[in-house]
């Protein structure tokens, strides 16, 4: 029994109503869990002797257009003793997408998350300073939304107004 | 009528990061960047000083974010290749090795024993030629002008290597889904071999310039000091979490593309300063320079890219006279191929550490999203941590030592 398979045994044990499904594709585990239950989730991983998911590689948003949920959150976190890797998903409906955020349990999610914020617009409540991280701080809108359009638009960089609300509307309309 | 836009991100916004002693003016909020020669990019820190000693380090970035991850969702895998050697421009080849690995990992592809042959002995180079730059770039920090025009020296006699493999020095996209673009040219082998030989006396040089020198060593040791824990905590990787004694490569832990048959140590350190994330670099160089003259004595024969005619384009010389050949040709230039629906991520051994791609496709040309898991981009956001408590001026040889590529960092 691989410790994936001993992780994921476990979390079915632990939290039998928050794991949503189990997928296995290519070698790699994903395990999809209810957006409520994830901090705690997350919290076992990491503190649970046993499991020693210590490490959190990576943190990535992304964005299903046109499905429903259209928003998912893929954590990666690494056993670094066991030399296991896990993935983790939740699923964020379109109109809303929130989630808590596991930053009191990986501290390195900080910047992880402020980017899916910056980029997708996914909201992590309890985040200790949810500002945008790549975009400049007043930029409007989600770049990385597929339904932000790429390229052929006016330079948002250009401070000048006139010109601008002259040949497109004012990309806050 | 025109609309004036208000500038809204205001003192009280960003109040927060700052210590009470900032808004009484006891301490002073002073900005370092984005424009300073040895923030290595445009890297903006904002630093809360007492005097000379940094209360407060809060990093700012985004000013080289150029969207690749988006742009590559609108184009096919093959085409959005060329996208990856832009990001970490220090380590072009292990950026396109880690990409077209998520790929071949997502369709199941396998790569030929002297692809996977060539792509390590390159990836070395690049870490080899990557590691040069961060000591020049370092020791020229810490004053040191000599070795950065040595070190730039040799470095040039690797962008020769890359030139002749691939026609570019840097831009090389020499790695490509399912293998390597074309087979290594004549006299390849000598090129390489004379360089390995060449390069270790220049280490010796430049050892001997930095590794005992009491001014360096007075401006790195007991600087920068991470312990173990807080590193995993933080998650950084790389020689900045070797230089703390975490024995973490990836190349170890999960190898991939042949390292398994490759004899090589992975250099720790204990001390958790910025001397040790030196000396962990400086042995890194010949742990490179073992590996390559590996691969060089057992570089196997064979195919050089697969085979598999919907992923690899066929060979120019079929094009004249094999019909299959030229409709392969024009779909996987047009359309592409396609990719399962499924997600996986890949991790490889950047110079820096864990370079991963989390890959997402959904049965179409078009990958659904990349996300690339930079090393530079987590190692950073530790700095916040690591420069609290020292000077200004030691600052800068912390950020030499975490080794960010800006490129990396904002993507």
């Amino acid at each position: 029994m691989t410790h994936v398979e001993k992780t994921v045994a476990a979390l079915r044990a632990r939290f039998p109503d928050a794991i949503e499904d189990v997928i296995e594709f290519r070698g790699e585990t994903t395990v999809v869990i209810a957006p409520p239950a994830l901090v705690e989730v997350c919290a076992f991983l990491r503190d649970d002797p046993e499991l020693g998911y210590n490490y959190l590689a990576d943190l990535a948003g992304v964005d299903y257009l046109p499905a429903e949920p259209r928003f998912a959150v893929s954590y990666l976190p690494y056993a670094m003793a066991a030399n296991a890797r896990l993935r983790l998903k939740v699923y964020l409906p379109g109109d809303a997408p929130e989630v808590a955020s596991v930053t009191g349990v990986w501290v390195n999610a900080d910047w992880h998350e402020r980017e899916a914020w910056d980029m997708l617009g996914i909201k992590f409540n309890g985040h200790p300073d949810l500002r945008r991280l790549l975009m400049p701080a007043d930029w409007e809108g989600h770049p990385h939304r597929k339904d932000y359009p790429l390229g052929y638009e006016e330079v948002q960089f250009s401070f000048n107004w006139r010109e601008i609300d002259a040949r497109k509307p004012y990309a806050k309309d | 009528m025109s609309q004036v836009r208000e500038i809204e991100t205001t003192v009280d916004e960003l109040k927060h990061l700052f210590s009470d002693r900032a808004a009484t003016g006891e301490t002073m909020v002073l900005n370092m960047g984005p424009q300073h020669p040895s923030t290595h990019g445009v890297l903006r820190l904002i630093l809360e000083l007492d005097g000379e000693t940094v209360v407060r380090c809060i990093p700012d970035i985004g000013y080289l974010h150029t969207g690749i991850e988006k742009n590559m969702e609108a184009k096919t895998y093959l085409k959005a290749l060329v996208m990856t050697d832009r990001l970490d421009y220090l380590n072009n080849v292990g950026n396109n090795l880690v990409y077209c690995m998520a790929i071949e990992k997502l369709m199941d592809v396998k790569v030929p024993e002297r692809a996977q042959a060539i792509r390590v002995l390159m990836t070395e180079l690049q870490r080899i030629a990557s590691h040069l730059v961060w000591l020049g770039t370092h020791a020229i920090d810490m004053a040191s002008m000599s070795v950065l025009l040595y070190c730039f020296r040799e470095r040039e006699r690797i962008m020769d290597i890359f030139e002749m493999v691939s026609g570019q020095r840097m831009m090389t996209s020499y790695i490509r889904p399912g293998g390597v673009w074309r087979d290594l040219p004549p006299g390849f082998e000598t090129v390489v071999a004379d360089f390995l030989d060449y390069l270790p006396a220049k280490l010796d040089d430049y050892e001997r310039l930095l590794t005992n020198n009491p001014i360096f060593k007075l401006r790195t040791q007991g600087i920068g000091y991470i312990s173990a824990e807080e590193a995993v905590r933080w998650g950084l990787s790389g020689p900045s979490l070797r230089g703390s004694g975490v024995n973490y490569d990836v190349r170890k832990a999960m190898p991939y593309s042949g390292y398994e048959q490759y004899e090589f140590d992975v250099p720790l350190e204990t001390g958790g300063d910025v001397y040790s994330r030196y000396r962990c670099r400086m042995r890194e160089f010949r742990e490179s320079i073992k590996i390559c003259r590996q691969v060089l004595a057992k570089l196997p024969k064979g195919p050089f890219i697969t085979g598999d005619r919907k992923v690899a384009p066929p060979p120019r010389s079929e094009l004249g006279h094999s019909m299959e050949a030229v409709i392969h040709h024009f779909k996987l230039w047009t359309e592409g191929f396609s990719a399962p629906r499924g997600e996986v991520y890949v991790a490889t051994e950047s110079p820096r550490g864990e370079l991963g791609v989390y890959l997402v496709g959904d049965g179409g040309p078009k990958p659904v999203r990349v996300h690339f898991r930079t090393p530079s981009f987590v190692n950073l956001e530790a700095l916040s941590l690591l420069g609290e408590g020292y000077l200004v001026a030691d600052l800068v040889a912390i950020i030499g030592s975490i080794d960010i590529v800006l490129g990396d960092v904002d993507r």
